[in-house]
């Protein structure tokens, strides 16, 4: 018996065994007992003795079976997760945020973008090509460049981060960056779904990012920048299409906030926003 | 809703003549197009089968479907144990096809599995399929390539015993289960692929948790969610495809059009049940009747009398009924409560009963994610099975067979069990085994990946069985979901948790955090395909090549 099998058996043996075989019953009760128990269940690391997948082959290869073709196929997707216009005091404007993607199951070119347009024309985009590749059950590495427009001059990145899904289904993005400047940067962004019917669902989204000199030539402090956080209802005509409105609080914080101030523009403001949400 | 066994067909016209004239009709606008037909019975041993598109219509939007001799079920075909069967199969797709005869015992050559034991029927052309049959009962065939199998291509088989049937029964009936979209099956994976939920519109809400404190108050509320939250676990992932898009047949009729079946009074019937579904379990009953199932993969069993069965994709039952009123519904619904298939017996056409209302679904529990920490048996975890492929996995898993399964627990009715399933005249193969084969059942729903020890298929290498020896398989399922795991051209006998012989089946159920093993006489030469038989599982990797040499 392995090392991890073995405390886990323990484990087992020092629950509470009337707990334990009215479980099916009564999970409720039992689920708090286990917490030391749900680290092994997923990831982690194999035990020296774990088996080898391959044990049984004898050495066969697929390759050399008589009539095996590899019928595996890329797939793409493009999914718009806002795209919005936003209402503030005396200003309107749109905002995209999307991700397009193409690949297999564990590794995927992925473009990812967000921006504002502001009369046609973008104010501050942020596109980025990335190779995402499967490291956890939930989660993708994410290296790649970033590429940023509008206002200022361009400016290029490397970037290097992870997407996927926190416990309690908590969708994370978090990507550190370094230019060739030796300036870095960081930015995160989380999205929750409450369901509120099978189809009307609330999403609570923040984001924040952080840099680590000031940059006063496209008004940007260090340390934390700015910071959105927004509440969203949409509902699902389908999977495919949602639209939505919602409200969303941003703020820039510390030097960007002096920037913004220097600049006679708003540090903070409340934003209505309508959009829609889709994928194929 | 349009009927498919009302659609016209074209009368007395032999199957080339038919399919001649199929051609033609597509051309001519103004003659009606031709519906797919119920299967016919089919005898003898020799057969020309031709796989064709043709039109049908389940839920008011015509549809192709992939059909043989334009039937969708494909005809049964009914076969003498002994005789040597030739089957003409041409493929009139402009696909590659191909025929399995699944469950049944031939050489390699013969099984059918495009891709492993053959390279599959090219367009327009033909193969030919000839072999001895070498035992009787109920068994099934569908296509093993591409999509066709979603798409309509399954029939039964029933075989003869040599020796004079056992089974005594007045009337015999076929009744194949199954699942239809009108969505093209690859865009269905290509959604499972992007949004594994997709299908699934009973997840937990805010109003659910809301009646749970109300009923519970919230702590316990909160600790019912807890485990499955923190493990991004879903409890009502009871099946990835649901009625959202799929309509389930009965003999190829919908629920509406409703296949009916007669007998009189006091007679004996036996009932066929096939599930040919591709992704589709269905809990089986007829309300007012004890079923009394005597066979279950085509090998006659000690006969057992239940209110109800599950039948995972690719099993069969058979069940004698002796009805004594004058309508009966046939009762099939989904695993994951969204649907039914339903048909009716009775004594006279246009006769129906009730049809009841769909049981509650009922949401996993802990045992189907812990399996049985006290008295399960230490699973010895393939070392891929801690990357990414890979969402759970089951230390010590539960290994009883008296469990029906999620949704049919505790629910009132006599609900068939493994532990009921004794095959008569025992194990065909006295030895005990000489090594043991643990293979995990693995996958990560957030991915729609699905593999075994957490390899998908084309990153795997075959498994190697000796020629001639006894070996133990045994499967763990490291997943969430109930995996009907089909190995071809070998019988798989089953063993009690305490190692002794309980059932002889081509197909088996393993439910979720369950261990089972099962014996296997390594005596059919050659290549042969091993896999989950829900069809879009296998399709994206839950699936090996077997070497017997």
């Amino acid at each position: 018996m392995n090392h991890m099998t073995m405390n886990h058996a323990e484990q087992g043996e020092a629950m509470n065994h009337s707990k334990m075989n009215h479980a099916t019953m009564n999970h409720a009760e039992q689920s708090g007992a286990m917490d030391h128990n749900e680290m092994s269940m997923q990831g982690g690391d194999a035990p020296e003795n774990a088996r080898d997948p391959n044990a049984y082959s004898d050495g066969y290869t697929l390759n050399a079976m008589p009539f095996y073709k590899d019928e595996s196929h890329n797939l793409y997707s493009l999914l718009v997760d806002r795209l919005e216009s936003v209402t503030t005091t005396g200003n309107a404007a749109m905002t995209y945020d999307l991700q397009a993607w193409a690949g297999q199951t564990y590794n995927r070119a992925l473009i990812r973008a967000e921006g504002e347009m502001q009369n046609g024309l973008s104010e501050n985009a942020r596109t980025e090509l990335l190779w995402a590749h499967a490291i956890t059950p939930y989660w993708d590495s994410h290296l790649g460049v970033r590429y940023d427009s509008g206002s200022g001059r361009g400016r290029c990145w490397l970037a290097f981060g992870v997407q996927g899904l926190a416990p309690y289904w908590l969708y994370t993005e978090a990507t550190f960056y370094v230019n060739e400047q030796g300036r870095t940067a960081f930015r995160v962004e989380l999205e929750y779904d409450v369901l509120i019917t099978q189809r009307l669902i609330l999403q609570p989204r923040v984001e924040a990012n952080f840099y680590s000199k000031n940059d006063p030539a496209h008004n940007l402090g260090n340390g934390l920048s700015n910071v959105e956080a927004g509440l969203r209802l949409r509902y699902e005509f389908c999977r495919e299409f949602a639209p939505y409105v919602g409200v969303e609080w941003a703020s820039t914080v510390g030097n960007t906030a002096n920037y913004a101030k220097a600049n006679s523009n708003t540090v903070d403001e409340t934003r209505f926003v309508a959009g829609i949400h889709f994928w194929f | 809703m349009k009927s498919v066994t009302k659609q016209p067909t074209l009368p007395l016209l032999s199957r080339r003549q038919c399919l001649k004239g199929l051609a033609v009709l597509s051309l001519s606008p103004w003659i009606k197009p031709v519906y797919a037909k119920p299967a016919e019975i089919l005898s003898g041993s020799t057969f020309h089968l031709t796989i064709a598109e043709t039109r049908v219509n389940f839920t008011g939007t015509p549809r192709l479907a992939t059909t043989v001799n334009g039937s969708l079920p494909a005809p049964t075909l009914r076969w003498r144990e002994g005789d040597t069967v030739t089957i003409h199969v041409t493929n009139q797709l402009n696909e590659t096809s191909s025929i399995h005869w699944h469950g049944l015992i031939l050489p390699y050559q013969m099984d059918g599995a495009h891709g492993v034991s053959f390279a599959g029927i090219a367009p327009n052309t033909t193969f030919t399929y000839r072999f001895k049959v070498q035992q009787s009962g109920t068994y099934w065939y569908h296509s093993h390539s591409g999509m066709q199998e979603q798409t309509g291509l399954y029939g039964a088989i029933i075989i003869e015993p040599l020796k004079g049937e056992t089974i005594v029964a007045e009337r015999d009936y076929v009744i194949v289960l199954s699942d239809w979209t009108d969505e093209d099956p690859m865009a269905v994976l290509d959604k499972l692929k992007k949004q594994s939920d997709y299908y699934n519109f009973n997840q937990l809400t805010v109003l659910d948790f809301v009646h749970d404190i109300k009923q519970d108050g919230l702590k316990s509320a909160v600790d019912k969610r807890e485990m499955w939250n923190e493990m991004l676990m879903n409890m009502t992932d009871l099946s990835d495809i649901s009625a959202y898009t799929y309509c389930y047949l009965l003999n190829g009729n919908t629920p509406e059009t409703n296949w009916t079946a007669l007998f009189n009074k006091g007679e004996r019937i036996r009932l066929r049940f096939i599930n040919a579904a591709s992704q589709s379990f269905f809990d089986v009953r007829i309300p007012n009747l004890k079923m009394t199932v005597v066979q279950a993969d085509g090998q006659n069993i000690e006969p057992v009398s239940v209110d109800e069965f599950r039948l995972g994709a690719a099993e069969t039952y058979d069940v004698i009924v002796t009805p004594e009123d004058d309508a009966y519904t046939i009762f099939a619904q989904s695993m994951d409560r969204t649907g039914y298939a339903r048909g009716t017996l009775a004594t006279r056409t246009g006769l129906t009963a009730a049809v009841p209302a769909l049981d509650k679904a009922e949401p996993l529990s802990m045992l189907d994610m812990m399996g049985d920490m006290a008295h399960g048996v230490a699973a010895h975890h393939a070392k891929t099975e801690y990357g990414a492929s890979v969402d759970m996995r089951v230390d010590m898993p539960r290994t009883n067979l008296d469990d029906a399964g999620v949704g049919l627990r505790n629910n009132g009715r006599r609900v068939l069990t493994y532990a009921d399933l004794h095959t008569i005249g025992g194990s065909l193969d006295p030895r005990p085994a000489t090594r043991d084969i643990e293979l995990h059942l693995t996958g990560n729903m957030e991915r729609y990946s699905w593999s075994f020890d957490g390899v998908e298929f084309d990153d795997s290498s075959p498994i190697h069985f000796r020629y001639g020896e006894r070996l133990r398989v045994i499967l763990v399922n490291d997943t969430m979901m109930t995996h009907p795991i089909h190995l071809h051209g070998m019988w798989s006998e089953l063993e009690t948790p305490d190692g002794k012989f309980q059932v002889r089946k081509h197909t088996f159920n393993v439910q979720p955090a369950q261990r089972i093993s099962f014996l296997v006489t390594a005596d059919a030469l050659g290549y042969w395909a091993w896999h989950c038989h829900l069809f879009y599982h296998m399709h994206v990797g839950m699936f090996r090549t077997v070497v017997v040499s």
